[in-house]
């Protein structure tokens, strides 16, 4: 079985769009001096919309260990 | 840090990409990749080909077999590619502009004679690279830089048009569904004949301040309710009123150009 996944983001290629923090259905992300920034990261469900809706792959899960 | 799917088909010396903020394009360009990857492609097999506008500029992001051609002319080069190596599995990806206006005959001719190559066309209703000109697929009455009164051309369906014009798969999603479009991508891929996919984009930059369409965000909103998939409105007709429709809309194998060219040359050998 693999690890659990977490969601990482890239910030050198966010523009800051906004996209996935408006289709996070767990209010987990926010604009952060206009870049994406994880505030909540223990709420996140692993869901993937922001990895789905991102259009610069600037956000995505991956597999990682718990403490990383 | 990418995601395996970034990693294992996009050139990622080449990213970020130049699209704007919120633009629809990136989100289609991902969904090609899932498809390809649902599928077990060979990379080394997959050619992708494309014309010139902020769309078209997806073949210099992917790590595949790639052909950045002239405006309008990227169908053209594909029936080249495929004609003279009809095992590759030919992908073009357009604009509406580059596809439906000065491409429009390629797309007709290329629909008609039933060829194996799938056409992505990533429709924002707009030149975007060229700065706002209104193109065949903007609404009646919308604005572009060239029609700062409102467009009085009417608008091409453009599924329509390519099933008309003998496309064997047509189908259309947008970029706000996008894991139905990497499956209609998928289904066109595997469809041994010409398949048209209309992926619906939006340009925030100039079809969206042209026309009062509020931001990237509000933008993916509207493409979210203003279309419904095809397999909801065959149930409930009543939740498809003014909206349009999604999903598979043509599926209907026929013989394939290059099978035929190839029987031809079978024959004249064995009479040889
Ligand atoms: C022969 C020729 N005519 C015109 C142009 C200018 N031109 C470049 S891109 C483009 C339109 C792009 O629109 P579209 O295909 O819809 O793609 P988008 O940029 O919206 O993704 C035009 C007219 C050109 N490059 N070559
Ligand atoms: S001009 Fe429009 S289509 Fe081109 S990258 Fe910007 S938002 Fe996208």
């Amino acid at each position: 079985m693999g690890m659990p996944k977490k969601v990482f983001v890239n910030k050198e290629w966010c523009k800051g769009c906004g996209i996935c923090v408006a289709f996070c259905p767990k209010n987990v992300l926010e604009l952060k001096n206009g870049l994406i920034d994880i505030a909540r990261p223990e709420d996140c469900i692993k869901c993937g919309q922001c990895e789905l809706r991102c259009p610069d792959y600037a956000i995505f899960l991956k597999e990682a260990p718990e403490n990383e | 840090m990418q995601s395996e799917l970034v990693q294992k088909y996009l050139r990622e010396d080449r990213l970020p990409h130049i699209w704007c903020p919120g633009c629809g394009h990136g989100v289609i360009m991902h969904a090609v990749i899932r498809a390809i990857d649902n599928l077990k492609l060979d990379p080394e097999k997959v050619c992708i080909v494309s014309g010139i506008g902020c769309s078209s500029r997806a073949s210099g992001y992917m790590n595949f077999n790639t052909l950045h051609t002239t405006h309008g002319r990227a169908l053209a080069f594909a029936t080249g590619v495929k004609m003279s190596q009809p095992d590759l599995h030919v992908i073009v990806l357009t604009g509406d502009g580059d596809t439906s206006a000065i491409g429009g005959n390629h797309l007709i001719h290329a629909a008609r004679r039933n060829i194996d190559i799938t056409t992505i066309t990533f429709n924002n209703n707009i030149y975007g690279m060229t700065g706002g000109q209104y193109s065949p697929t903007t609404p009646y009455m919308d604005f572009g830089t060239t029609a700062p009164y409102g467009n009085i051309d009417n608008s091409f369906d453009l599924c329509d048009l390519a099933k008309g014009a003998g496309a064997s798969y047509v189908g259309r999603a947008t970029a706000y569904h996008a894991v139905q479009l990497a499956k209609i991508i998928e289904s066109a891929i595997s469809n041994k004949g010409f398949s048209f996919v209309e992926a619906v984009s939006s340009c925030p930059t100039y079809y969206g301040r042209k026309n009062k369409k509020g931001d990237a965000v509000n933008m993916m909103k509207t493409l979210k309710d203003m279309y419904v998939d095809i397999k909801i409105a065959e149930k409930k007709p009543e939740l498809a009123d003014g909206k349009i429709i999604f999903g598979e809309l043509y599926n209907n194998p026929q013989d394939e150009y290059t099978d035929k060219y190839q029987k031809i040359i079978d024959m004249l050998k064995k009479e040889n």
